[in-house]
């Protein structure tokens, strides 16, 4: 190997954000996706300070679900048809490193600015600053864990012509545990309890999902790419 | 050890053996299902809480426990197709997921009805029924994968660490679900108490799952010769069945 | 099914394949094939399209598994890397691997780092391939010729043992077929070893080459 382990991980890295930075809209579009969703809430519901507040946690944890899982589709599909992914399996290093780092840079440039708006939202939802801060927490826990769950979806469905909404079928599922524990720790932040227990958990699936995902979704990548 | 496992999974052999157990599965699943009904529905006493209402436990719990079951048992066939690249494997666990989410359709199904009588409502957002609706999600997204690809070995290796990893999940999701419940309406109402269960209402039930169990099995060995025959098509021994198939049709 | 014909010497072998077979559905694309290629010879593959010539060429690369048999190298199962976890092979196939909006000098850069060839040295081998001008330029806007030569100059940065090629002269003009004649002679004259699929003849010079022919399209 030319490249120690830690070298690999940068490289791959700083050439996704790269590809990414000349494609503005590849990183606007989640982010408006995100806004838009949460914006229709009030106007199909009602505008009403308490009920909006009520509906916060859950509004915002689901726009950053379906925001994630949009945005997934993405993540392998061009390193597939343009040849890239061919390249990376021939060269002599860990796949699980290299998909660990794609996703990484896919989360930099389609979560992270999600997890950046978010509060901002919460405050048109009237929501308290002590949720808001639990609330960034668990999106900033969270939505990693998402990308992660998502990286297997979307390492399958590489190789697949229409996967938008297969994908979707296939990890929306699985990302449900964190959905139900990131809304449910803000809501808890809400009514004045202490929410350390929902974002441990959160923690936990984050650790789960870092060493069990890359792996998975090599394998996967090896069969898209056959 | 190994040359028996390998040749009970060539193919012409699975066919054959599968065949002829086929009968020997389904006929005892019948009987055990007239009488696990009989002892379940005629046998038992009504429940001094429920009534009569309870009694849709006997095709609520088997359903229910043989969903799971099945998710397994895909998942472990998926895994030992991928890892050691058996084709029967992979029959095997194509042909569990459609049989899986029936059982889990009827699972829900059933949890409906019997949640009318109970809780006045046929939905009720409790931690087992949910769990079965997103168990029946991971079974719809496993069989859209496994049919979005042209080409069989690749679909058989994708849907196989699709269903590994939903099988890591299942636990995962199930725990969230009960602690998500707590949450909302405290403990809930555990719709069995194990041990305060009369003997009279218990063997039905045991019975039952039995019964299911062994249908599950006998329905899984048709489909999976069904699917071995269309996957190996092009072979001889297929073709020497289908034209057998054939002769025997043209007679009748 | 693809038959066997010998044309070169068969010293000390280090590329071999042993009893591949591949089925696609109901159509065999090869059953018990088995070649090999020893360093400093070419193995061209040839065949009409469909017979599964890019198939074995990626069942080489490991891309895609075979059903039954092997491919090896120097005695072991082929993997990206040997022991010593050096580089063993080039794979270019038909896709070019080159991200439509960065720059062709950039898109290099990325797998000059990922194979240890000096970055200094991207300036000399741009020129080399004729491709000092484009430099600049987004790969959206190379003609696909261009993309080709960016191609080869990504297997030159590789400094692998084994080449493997999929129609390494497509699109190339006549002084690129020239280029690719002369990279694959001095590869050769290095003990290298290289996998073709070629339509049209290269000339390997004075290298030993075995001709492997795949046959009839199932």
């Amino acid at each position: 190997m030319n490249l120690g382990l830690g070298q690999l991980f940068w490289v791959v890295l700083q050439r996704d954000l790269m590809v990414a930075m000349r494609r503005w809209s590849d990183i606007c579009n989640p982010v408006v996706f995100f806004v838009l969703v949460v914006s229709l809430f009030p106007l199909a519901l009602s505008p009403r300070a308490e009920f909006l507040r009520a509906l916060a946690p859950g509004v915002l944890w689901i726009a950053a679900l379906l925001a994630a899982l949009l945005s997934l589709n993405q993540l392998f599909r061009a390193d597939i048809e343009d040849g890239t992914m061919e390249q990376m399996l021939t060269l002599p290093y860990p796949l699980g490193l290299v998909i660990l780092a794609k996703t990484l840079a896919h989360w930099l440039v389609t979560g992270l600015p999600v997890v950046a708006v978010a509060p901002m939202l919460a405050i048109t939802y009237h929501l308290p600053a002590d949720a808001i801060g639990v609330l960034l927490l668990s999106l900033l826990i969270g939505t990693p864990t998402l990308s992660l769950l998502g990286s297997i979806g979307a390492a399958l469905t590489a190789g697949l012509r229409q996967s938008g909404v297969l994908l979707a079928l296939m990890v929306g599922p699985l990302m449900l545990p964190v959905l139900m524990l990131g809304a449910r720790a803000t809501d808890i932040a809400l009514g004045g309890d202490d929410p350390t227990g929902p974002l441990y958990l959160l923690g936990a699936l984050l650790a789960l999902a870092l060493s069990l995902a890359p792996p998975a979704a090599a394998v996967a990548i090896r069969i898209s790419a056959d | 050890m190994w040359t028996w496992f390998f040749q009970l999974a060539s193919p012409p052999h699975f066919y054959r053996m599968a065949g002829s157990l086929v009968p020997w599965l389904l006929w005892p699943a019948l009987l055990l299902i007239l009488i696990g009904s009989w002892g379940g529905l005629v046998l038992a006493p009504a429940d001094y809480q429920q009534g009569e209402g309870y009694r849709i436990i006997y095709v609520h719990v088997p359903s229910s426990y043989l969903s799971m079951m099945v998710y397994v048992t895909m998942a472990v066939a998926a895994g030992i197709g991928l890892i050691w690249r058996i084709k029967l494997a992979h029959a095997v666990a194509a042909s569990c997921a459609p049989v899986g989410a029936t059982f889990t359709a009827a699972a829900l199904i059933t949890g409906m009805l019997w949640g009318k009588p109970m809780w006045g409502t046929y939905w009720q957002w409790e931690p087992r029924l949910t769990s079965e609706l997103i168990l029946l999600f991971l079974y719809f997204g496993y069989m859209s994968l496994r049919s979005a690809f042209n080409d069989l070995n690749q679909s058989d290796r994708a849907s196989a660490v699709l269903a590994l990893a939903g099988v890591v999940n299942v636990p995962i999701i199930h725990f969230s679900v009960v602690w998500w419940a707590g949450l909302h309406q405290g403990p809930s109402i555990s719709k069995i108490d194990a041990p305060s269960i009369a003997f009279e209402m218990l063997w039905p039930l045991l019975v039952m799952i039995l019964g299911f169990t062994l249908f599950f099995l006998g329905v899984l060995a048709m489909r999976v010769r069904g699917e071995v025959l269309e996957r190996e098509f092009h072979a001889r021994w297929a073709q020497d069945v289908l034209r057998g198939a054939n002769r025997v049709e043209a007679a009748g | 099914m693809a038959r066997r014909r010998d044309g070169g010497s068969g010293s000390a072998e280090l590329l071999t394949g042993t009893g591949l077979t591949l089925w696609r559905g109901a159509n065999c694309l090869f059953e018990q094939l088995s070649f090999s290629a020893a360093p400093g010879g070419a193995l061209l593959i040839r065949g009409p399209n469909g017979s599964g010539k890019t198939t074995l060429l990626r069942v080489i690369a490991g891309l895609t598994r075979a059903e039954e048999g092997e491919v090896q190298w120097n005695g072991a199962a082929i993997l990206g890397r040997d022991e010593s976890g050096r580089h063993i092979m080039a794979y270019c196939g038909h896709a070019t691997a080159l991200k439509p909006d960065l720059t062709t000098a950039e898109n290099l850069r990325f797998f000059a780092r990922l194979s240890g060839y000096p970055t200094g040295r991207l300036t000399e081998l741009l020129a080399a391939t004729g491709l000092t001008a484009c430099a600049g330029l987004p790969a959206r806007v190379l003609s696909a010729g261009q993309k080709r030569r960016a191609a080869l100059a990504r297997v030159l940065m590789s400094g692998a043992p084994l080449w493997l090629l999929d129609e390494p002269q497509t699109n190339l003009d006549a002084a690129g077929r020239e280029f690719l004649a002369r990279m694959l002679q001095e590869h050769l004259a290095g003990s290298g070893t290289a996998v073709i699929v070629a339509h049209q003849s290269i000339d390997l010079g004075t290298a030993p080459v075995t001709v492997l022919q795949m046959g009839e399209a199932a």
